[in-house]
Formats: C-alpha cells, structure tokens, sequence
C-alpha cells in the first residue's frame, strides 16, 4: 500500500513549486542575513558586521521608519477590526440594499493601490482639493492631510483603512453568517436586545473571523509600501517613512547591505510580533 | 419610531454614504479625466465645458513613444503568465501536500506558511536572478509572482482538496490510474471551482502589483501599467486632466473583472479567507 501511496501521491508533482519556492523566496531570505552584515555592490561584498544595523539605528531618518511602520500596522489593524465588524453586522442584517452595499464597500479592494494613492493625494491638497473645500464650504478650515508631518502618516493610513475594508467586511460577513440560528433564538426566549446579541454572541463567536482580520491587517501593514510611495514618498521630511519605503529608498541610493538589512530588520519585527500574535490568537480559538 | 421606518432610515443613510465614500471620488476621476488642462487644474467635481475624453486618451497613450501600449502588453503577459503557472504548480503541490502525510508533511506546511508572513528579501532576490540572467526579464518578474503567490494559492487548494473524497483516487487507482493521469485527469477537473477564484483573485493581484515590477522589472522598456502611472504622475504634475485619464484606463482591466465576477470574488474570497 505504501509504494501505491508513494507513486500515486509523489512528492514530484512538489517538485515545480518547491524549486522556484525555495530559489526566489527561501534562499533570497536565507542569504539577507549574510547580506546584511556586508557592504555590498551586487558583485562583491565586504564583511563588515552589524555596521549596518547601528546605521539603521543611529540615523534619526532610519530610525523613525521602524516607529511609524509599527504605528501605521497598529492604526490600520484597530480601524479595519472594528470597522469591519461593525460593517459586517449590518450588511448580515435584514436589509434591502445589501447586495450593493457588499459590492461597492468591495470593491476598492480591487482597484490598483497607485491609483487609489494618486487620486487621493489630489483630494487630500490643502487648498484646491477636494476634502478641504468642502469643509470649507461647511465653515471648517481642513488641515494639510499630507504637509502637515504630524497628520501625514495618519492622513495615509486612513485611506489603507478606505482601500482594504471590504475586505475585512467580506471576512466578517462570512464569520457571522456561520455562526448557528440557535443561538439567536436562544438570546430571544431569554429576552436579550441588539446590544446583547451583538456582545454576547456576535463579538465572541466570530473570533474567528477576527483573528483573520488581525493577523493579515497587521501583517499587511508592516509591510506596506505602494500606497505611502505613491502618497508622500515617505515625506515631508521622513514623516511617512515607513521600513519598506527607507528599504527602497536606501536601494535606490545603491546601498545594497544597508536596505538589506532593512529587509532582516522588516523580518524579524514581523517574526518577533506576528507569529507570538498569532500563537496567541490561535490559542485563545480553540480554547473557545 | 417603529422599527421599520428605523431600519429604513439606516438603509437610507448606508447608501448616502457610500455615494459620499465611493461614488463621489470614482465620479471625481471620471470628470477630471474628461477635462482639458486648464480646468483640471482646478480639481473640482463641476462638470466639463467640453469634453476632451478622447484627446486625454490619445494623448495619454502615445505619451512617451507609446510607452502605455507597450505597459498594456507587458502587464498582460505578466498576468497571463503568472496566472497559468501558478494554477499548474499550486494545484499540483496542494493534492500532494493533502493527500500525503508522512514525517516531511509539517515541515513543508511550516515552510508554506512562512512565506504568506515573512516579507521577501529584495536584494539579495535580485541578486539570485542577476546570477542566472533572469534580472530584468519577463521570465524572472514571472517566477517572482509566482514564488510570492504560491503560499496563498497552495492553501486555497490544499482546503479546497480535502473536501473531494479519497475513495475517488482509490477508484481510479483500481481501474488502472497512475499519480499523473490521476491528477490531471480526474482531480484537476474537479478542482475547477478553486481554480476559477484563483485566476480571478490573483490575475487582480498581479495587473495591480507595483513593488515587484518596480524592483524586479525596471527600464523603461519594461515598464507595466503601475509603473506607468507612477511615472506619468511626475511627468504630469501640471496635467492633472492626463493623469485622471491615465488612472480610469488602467483602471478598467479590474472594473470590467469586477462587474463579471463580483459575486463569485466575494464567495471565493470568503471561502479561502476563514478556511485558512
């Protein structure tokens, strides 16, 4: 039976995926880690230590990437969770327009990040655009969403939170849709309103749901880079700098140890706080 | 207030919302995109005094030698591409890596599920496609998609494998059937659902992705559609009625995919996403 087994699930049909897997992603990853310790122009590379890390570290323009890409991670992440929920409870209730609700919440999901990014950074100019002559027209004076340093980052982070919503919608709405019709029945013999069926059985059963949410927003927002490179380029200043875009900016500039340790750097925040989080979350579902 | 009346006015204002949300700035790129320079200029959501729809587009697409044509091209045989490699190889690894469990299995899950967290090491990638002569090539952008996409791609099918029963391989396997025809013969038919959410999901993924060509395709003959636009915004700073144009066009690839398949991306998408 084994040998049947062996030659009806060989582990040839692996053999396509595993070679181009292990040849542009594992070793590419392996090799950062030398990489990284070097200075190095592609062709030769000389051995220099942590060099580069103390750079990455020293330098206020490099250092702040690792603050502002942990900020914009956690910005995103709480936005898109509560949203999300909150958007999925309603489109899962009865309600008419839920179709098209569904789709037009999705669909940004879908359009190109740099064209969300461009049409944006245009809406959000301080004077012509369109968010601050609107409210000014309402009597309020808006804000420099991309010049003001202090908003900038934020400013961006609030149209990742526009762009990737649906999506945290459409895994909500899974999530609540599978949760069983006893339950609801069981809060109505017992007498329970909206607000309890939404804390009591709504929040706590879709944990699954969430988890998702929190894990791929987080991630995704550790490694974001289009949106802020196609919003401010990670100006003014290094205001929206975030560590892929300071990755970019240092290969660009032809320091290739140096953007490489950013990608060791990059890998190991995400390591050190993504997968624990992820234990954590993992944990806490199946003790449910 | 009844609860009825209450429930219509929530509706009521959802979809306020989402004009004022999703409408008005989808609106905003389509009229600034039919604008001559001048009243662009003024980013407003007024309707043109005449409309230069077709002027834009014209101008927009033999700006730079035409580079926009080419960009279309190259996208789509990126695309296309990825897309045929991935489904081959993804729904090749995902039957194995369900069907077979022996000491090896949690390694390679742990492997897979490492790529879908960790974020890929750019130059030393680079470095690897330089040294076998794929750096700049159509073949090396191809299998950086496709390295990248894989983690995704194999879960999708590996969830979507378990729910066709074993007792059809062992069938086969009594009438005669080897690994190969098996898989291609019976079971990649049957994977046909999956598949279709991939090739919809990813070939979105792959048209919109900007950092890998950026990294891994650069040189202006190389350029994709998102390199484009991004060179085009430098370029038109002061035509911002040729860079709306330039966003509506390369946003119509997705639109028109959206409209086809907007129920089953949603379905796909909720299928794969609480599976995994």
């Amino acid at each position: 039976m084994t040998t049947i087994l062996k030659r009806t699930y060989s582990y040839y049909f692996l053999l396509p995926a595993a070679l181009i897997y292990i040849a542009i992603f594992l070793v590419p990853t392996l090799m950062s880690f030398f990489f990284s310790l070097t200075r190095w122009s592609l062709i030769e590379w000389k051995f220099i230590g942590l060099e580069n890390f103390i750079t990455f570290f020293e330098e206020p323009s490099l250092r702040i990437g690792f603050k502002n890409t942990l900020l914009y991670a956690v910005i995103t992440c709480v936005l898109k969770v509560v949203l999300g929920l909150l958007l999925g409870v309603f489109l899962t209730s009865k309600i008419r327009t839920k179709g098209y609700l569904r789709s037009v919440i999705f669909f940004p999901t879908l359009v190109s990040t740099i064209a969300v990014g461009l049409a944006f950074s245009m809406m959000m100019h301080p004077t012509q655009g369109l968010i601050n002559t609107t409210l000014a027209k309402l009597g309020i004076a808006g804000p420099d969403w991309l010049g003001n340093p202090d908003l900038a980052l934020i400013s961006v982070a609030l149209v990742d939170v526009w762009k990737g919503v649906g999506f945290a919608t459409v895994i909500y709405i899974a999530g609540i849709l599978s949760i069983p019709e006893e339950y609801y029945e069981a809060l109505q013999i017992d007498g329970g309103g909206a607000l309890h069926k939404f804390w009591n059985i709504i929040v706590p059963l879709s944990r699954p749901a969430t988890n998702s949410v929190i894990i791929l927003s987080f991630i995704g927002g550790l490694r974001s880079f289009d949106l802020v490179w196609a919003m401010t380029k990670g100006g003014p200043g290094f205001s929206t700098d975030l560590i892929a875009s300071i990755i970019y900016k240092q290969y660009q500039g032809g320091f290739y140890g140096l953007a490489t340790a950013g990608n060791v750097i990059l890998f190991l925040v995400v390591t050190l706080l993504a997968f624990p989080l992820y234990m954590y979350l993992n944990r806490k579902e199946a003790e449910l | 207030m009844n609860k009825g009346a209450r429930s219509w006015g929530a509706e009521i204002a959802a979809v306020g919302m989402t004009v004022i949300l999703f409408w008005i700035p989808f609106y905003f790129i389509i009229v600034n995109a039919m604008k001559n320079t001048k009243e662009s200029s003024l980013l407003n959501l007024a309707w043109p005094s005449s409309i230069h729809l077709w002027d834009n587009i014209k101008q927009v697409v033999a700006a730079r030698d035409y580079m926009l044509l080419r960009a279309f091209y190259n996208s789509t045989v990126l695309t296309v591409l990825s897309i045929l490699v991935l489904v081959f190889i993804c729904a090749m690894a995902g039957y194995v890596m369900q069907r077979r469990t022996d000491k090896a299995t949690p390694w390679i899950n742990f492997l897979v599920l490492s790529g879908l967290i960790i974020p890929p090491a750019i130059v030393p990638t680079i470095w690897v496609l330089e040294s076998v002569g794929l750096f700049k090539t159509m073949t090396g952008l191809v299998l950086v998609e496709v390295a990248l996409g894989f983690p995704f791609c194999v879960l999708l099918y590996k969830g979507f494998m378990s729910a066709i029963p074993r007792e059809i391989d062992e069938a086969a396997i009594v009438d005669g059937c080897s690994g190969v025809t098996l898989f291609f013969r019976i079971i990649l038919p049957l994977l046909q659902p999956v598949t279709a959410t991939i090739i919809v999901t990813s070939s979105v993924g792959i048209f919109n992705d900007f950092t890998n060509p950026l990294y891994f395709f650069p040189g202006s003959k190389n350029a994709t559609v998102q390199l484009t636009l991004y060179n085009f915004s430098s370029q038109y700073v002061t035509q911002w009625n040729l860079l709306f144009t330039n966003i509506l066009l390369i946003t119509l690839p997705p639109l028109l995919l959206f409209i086809f398949f907007n129920k089953k991306i949603v379905a796909g998408m909720t299928a794969g996403s609480v599976k995994g």
